[in-house]
């Protein structure tokens, strides 16, 4: 029960920073989940993190599985209302003062201002997945070389085509069943 | 959107958002909202569809149940608020727990494996490419990459809780745009 509730607070806290998306708190995340309570390794937040982009609507429903690893199907569920309740709530009623604080030049300022702010983030979440995912220090450097290569293609790809998303992570578990082995 | 005459019904809410939840893939979510909110349900014309799209990014939380929130609000309040979020995220809830439960029993298989370490490598790829596809314009501007970096430092390799960099950067970084500084656009 105990680790129920130290999943919810962790989830609800998680949610409550993640400005401008569920990427920014990745790295937030991977380190609670990772280093401070052991819940899931490096290796299964990644593959966790991946199952999430296969699946549709909003890919940050795979933390659901963090909340599975650690509870089974109690902590599926506390992890997903913790996860997303608390920030459709603040929503709900800041978007009504946001209404009332049309034309304001502050509101500007705070765009402008936060856009950096959460790019620094989502670098940080890259770097945080990239670490076992593209880079793993106990695999020789081929392994490594293909696994960045995965990824650079998969960046080149969806930079010059319009093609799914979905698609092209499926292809990289293709390339990695096939040249990885 | 007080230009929707007639009253949607909770159900049609529920299925509208259902419908977008489990065709969009990948974090383009917003193109799919775009295309059934406003072209196909005409809930929202195309400003009312940015003014809420602003507000989403701008809160905390995702962009597409923040989106759900705001459009679920305007069309029935709490209760349109409460069915447009469950509609989102229901359908990838369920197919991410099926996937989930496959994974547990799979995982250790060494061929599954091997897949997964694709799978990760490949997802790397994506997010860098959206972060790119996103913040271009602000690794480009020296004022804006110190707090991109910053923020990368602080986070991603010092490992500075999410709430103190927050805490301390933001102010700092919406404070430099101030209304005023002849920076801020309309």
């Amino acid at each position: 029960m105990s680790k129920i509730v130290e999943l919810i607070n962790n989830f609800a806290l998680l949610s409550l920073l993640a400005v401008g998306g569920g990427t920014a708190v990745l790295p937030e995340m991977k380190h609670d989940t990772v280093v401070r309570h052991h819940w899931v390794t490096d290796t299964q937040f990644a593959e966790i993190y991946s199952l999430g982009q296969l699946a549709p609507g909003p890919n940050m429903t795979c933390v659901a599985l963090i909340g599975y690893e650690v509870s089974g199907l109690a902590g599926l569920l506390a992890v997903l209302v913790a996860f997303f309740f608390p920030a459709c709530l603040l929503c709900y009623f800041v978007s009504q003062m946001w209404d009332a604080a049309e034309g304001s030049p502050w509101r500007a300022a705070v765009q402008k201002g936060m856009a950096p702010v959460v790019i620094g983030l989502m670098l940080a979440g890259c770097y945080a997945l990239g670490k076992t995912a593209s880079y793993n220090p106990v695999r020789d450097w081929e392994f490594n070389l293909l696994t960045l290569g995965i990824g650079a293609a998969v960046a080149v790809v969806l930079s010059v085509t319009r093609i799914n998303p979905a698609l092209t992570i499926l292809a990289g578990g293709i390339a990695g069943y096939f040249l990885l082995g | 959107m007080n230009k929707v005459a007639t009253r949607v019904s909770l159900g049609r809410i529920f299925r509208v958002f259902a419908l977008i939840g489990v065709t969009s893939f990948g974090g383009g979510i917003v193109a799919y909202l775009r295309r059934s909110l406003v072209e196909k349900e005409k809930w929202l014309d195309a400003e009312e569809f940015m003014a809420a799209l602003e507000i989403s990014q701008t809160l905390p939380g995702l962009n597409s149940t923040n989106m759900s929130v705001i459009v679920g609000r305007k069309l029935r309040g709490a209760a349109g608020a409460t069915v447009a979020v469950l509609g989102m995220t229901l359908p990838g809830a369920i197919i991410v727990t099926g996937l989930g439960f496959a994974y547990v029993a799979l995982r250790h298989d060494p061929k599954v494996a091997l897949v997964l370490t694709g799978v990760a490598a490949a997802a790397v790829g994506l997010l860098v490419q959206v972060t790119l596809k996103i913040g271009w314009k602000n690794l480009l501007r020296p004022k804006d990459l110190i707090f991109v970096v910053l923020v990368f430092v602080l986070v991603g390799i010092l490992h500075i809780s999410l709430v103190a960099t927050l805490v301390t950067v933001a102010p700092l970084a919406i404070w430099l745009n101030r209304p005023g500084t002849g920076e801020e656009r309309a």
